[in-house]
């Protein structure tokens, strides 16, 4: 909240979010106003079915509001072409998904090079960054292992090295812990909201487990599209 | 590249049975490609070897041109005349029956009759040229393989017409028979094919004038033109074996194009979740198109060499077992073979690619909630 609305990481006004026509309208987002500063961290809470996933969506650049704007790292992506989403995902946001979403047939560290190779040719100072990322989440020494072989808790942290690879200007969680159990749980979020401090990484954690808002910085609850 | 090939390691299992598969077929094109080349050898190499574009034949004769054409012999001084035509010469061609008088060995043979000194005669591989003994011929070294020696003679059925063996060519065959070359005189004599002398008319008969042409020459008078290549199909049996290996391998190009298209439609299937994962992670389309098309080539091509290379192994070994075996190695169509293989199936994943670019990035949120 201290930054301004330009270097903010997300900047959400008034995005409303509707999906199909006439008797199947639903509006899974409802005038949302959100700003997230850089390297602070967000939960955003609310039962299933809320609008969480939605709001992930449109702040991610999946798909375009259907009224209000969205800047991320300070770029206005709300008319943005596919295309240039496309591209603004790859340069500007980390996703870290539900149970991890490893590619199967890659190691922990490819998981990593694999963001380089999207952008263009893998240098060495992006093998440098993989594996300081994965140190920085304790996975050095399963760096070259795949994803079966991981514990879920061991995905996850590869998730987030992941989602850190290419230096975002804003990090997505969308239910980073729904597979681990409490203890686990702790620890990954405890993992992604310091990695995201330290970086300076503004930081949207959605969850409904009301035990993990306390990493937050703050906490935005959601009910029917609607935030209060 | 980089997800292509560790896909390709990681799932290495499934793509080793889909390249073995391609493998297999290109063993089979190669095998056919070997069987078409040398049907075709048998059937038309000694036309082939003829130093001849064109032939003029009798006009309003169709089919069979090759047995049912005659022409006056006379008329090739004529055609070498006409503008276009750099030479001419009468042309017999004429399927018989002969028996070796030395062993009694039964042969069927085609027997080509042209003049000694025009531009179509053989020069002979052994022995000596046509003309050098009356009613002397050059051997297919086929007959030669066969047992049949030069200064051997050669008695032709019902006309009763003997020919001495005076040399051999090489490995010239027609309609699947070997071929022996005599001088145009004794050619009329077995084509005239009844016992006695032949009136004085025989004498005068070709089948055709073989020419040396201009692509321009097309036809005049009593005559119609055929290029060489396209009178094989005149040929007995060409055009229904030529047609009937065509569509073999037609079948086998589709069938190959199909599997391949079908096993990457799976593939991409069963990956769907991971395709929309890498273009949430700002994977481009085309990237990703890209990537396939690699993984494509890098099965197809190892693929389609190693199975190729395996059938020209097979019908080698074919042609060393048996010559009777009508096989034969050009490297021409054998290279067209496995660049058809490789191109459908490339075309075939590439009619799949469209659902790789259509996934869309929003499933990797699991759902659109």
């Amino acid at each position: 909240m201290t930054a301004t609305a330009t270097r903010a990481g997300l900047t959400l006004s008034g995005v409303t979010l509707r999906y199909g026509a006439g008797d199947t309208l639903v509006t899974a987002l409802d005038g949302v106003d959100l700003t997230v500063g850089p390297g602070e961290v967000v939960a955003v809470a609310g039962p299933s079915g809320s609008g969480k996933s939605s709001l992930l969506a449109v702040a991610g650049a999946l798909i375009a509001p259907t009224e209000g704007t969205v800047a991320v790292g300070g770029a206005d992506v709300t008319a943005a072409t596919p295309a240039r989403r496309t591209a603004l995902r790859r340069a500007g946001i980390g996703y870290v998904f539900q149970s991890a979403n490893l590619l199967p047939s890659l190691t922990a560290r490819d998981q990593l090079l694999l963001i380089a190779h999207l952008a263009g040719r893998v240098t060495r100072e992006d093998r440098d960054r993989a594996d300081g990322l994965l140190d920085a989440v304790g996975m050095t020494a399963k760096a070259s292992r795949r994803p079966h072989e991981l514990s879920g808790g061991e995905r996850q942290r590869v998730g987030i090295a992941r989602a850190l690879m290419n230096r975002p200007a804003l990090l997505l969680a969308d239910e980073p812990t729904a597979a681990l159990d409490q203890h686990r749980a702790r620890d990954v979020v405890a993992l992604l909201a310091g990695q995201a401090r330290d970086r300076g990484t503004a930081t949207v954690l959605v969850t409904h487990d009301e035990g993990l808002l306390g990493a937050a910085d703050r906490v935005v609850r959601i009910r029917d599209g609607r935030m209060n | 590249m980089f997800l292509a090939l560790r896909d390709l390691r990681f799932a290495r299992g499934r793509f080793l049975l889909m390249g073995t598969v391609i493998a297999l077929i290109s063993v089979l094109a190669a095998v056919l490609t070997g069987l078409s080349s040398g049907l075709a050898r048998d059937g038309v190499s000694a036309l082939r070897a003829l130093p001849v574009t064109h032939f003029a034949f009798q006009r309003g004769v169709e089919g069979d041109l090759y047995s049912r054409s005659t022409v006056p012999a006379d008329d090739a001084a004529a055609w070498a005349k006409r503008s276009g035509v750099r030479r001419a010469a009468a042309y017999g061609n004429q399927l018989a029956h002969a028996k070796v008088a030395r062993t009694g060995q039964d042969l069927d043979i085609a027997v080509f009759g042209m003049d000694p000194g025009s531009f179509i005669a053989p020069r002979p591989a052994t022995g000596r040229p046509l003309g050098a003994v009356p009613d002397g011929v050059l051997i297919s070294s086929r007959l030669a393989d066969d047992g049949v020696k030069v200064g051997d003679t050669l008695r032709i059925e019902r006309s009763g017409a003997a020919l001495p063996v005076i040399g051999t060519v090489g490995d010239q065959s027609f309609t699947h028979v070997a071929v022996v070359y005599a001088p145009l005189r004794t050619w009329q004599r077995v084509h005239y094919g009844l016992p006695g002398t032949p009136p004085e008319q025989a004498y005068h008969q070709a089948t055709a004038i073989a020419l040396d042409a201009a692509p321009s020459v097309t036809r005049a008078g009593d005559a119609q033109v055929v290029t060489k290549e396209k009178s094989y199909s005149a040929s007995p049996g060409f055009a229904a074996e030529t047609a009937t290996m065509t569509l073999i391998k037609v079948f086998l190009y589709l069938i190959s194009m199909l599997v391949v298209a079908a096993f990457f439609v799976v593939w991409t299937v069963q990956r769907k979740g991971e395709i929309a994962l890498v273009r949430a992670l700002g994977g481009f389309a085309r990237y990703l198109a890209r990537d396939a098309v690699a993984q494509v080539l890098a099965v197809l091509v190892p693929a389609t060499a190693a199975g190729t290379a395996a059938g020209i192994g097979i019908t080698a070994a074919l042609h060393a077992a048996s010559r009777t075996v009508p096989v034969a190695l050009e490297a021409a169509p054998l290279a067209t073979a496995a660049a058809l293989l490789i191109v459908l199936g490339v075309l075939g994943a590439v009619v799949t690619l469209r659902r790789v670019t259509s996934v869309d990035p929003l499933a990797a949120l699991g759902g659109s909630r």
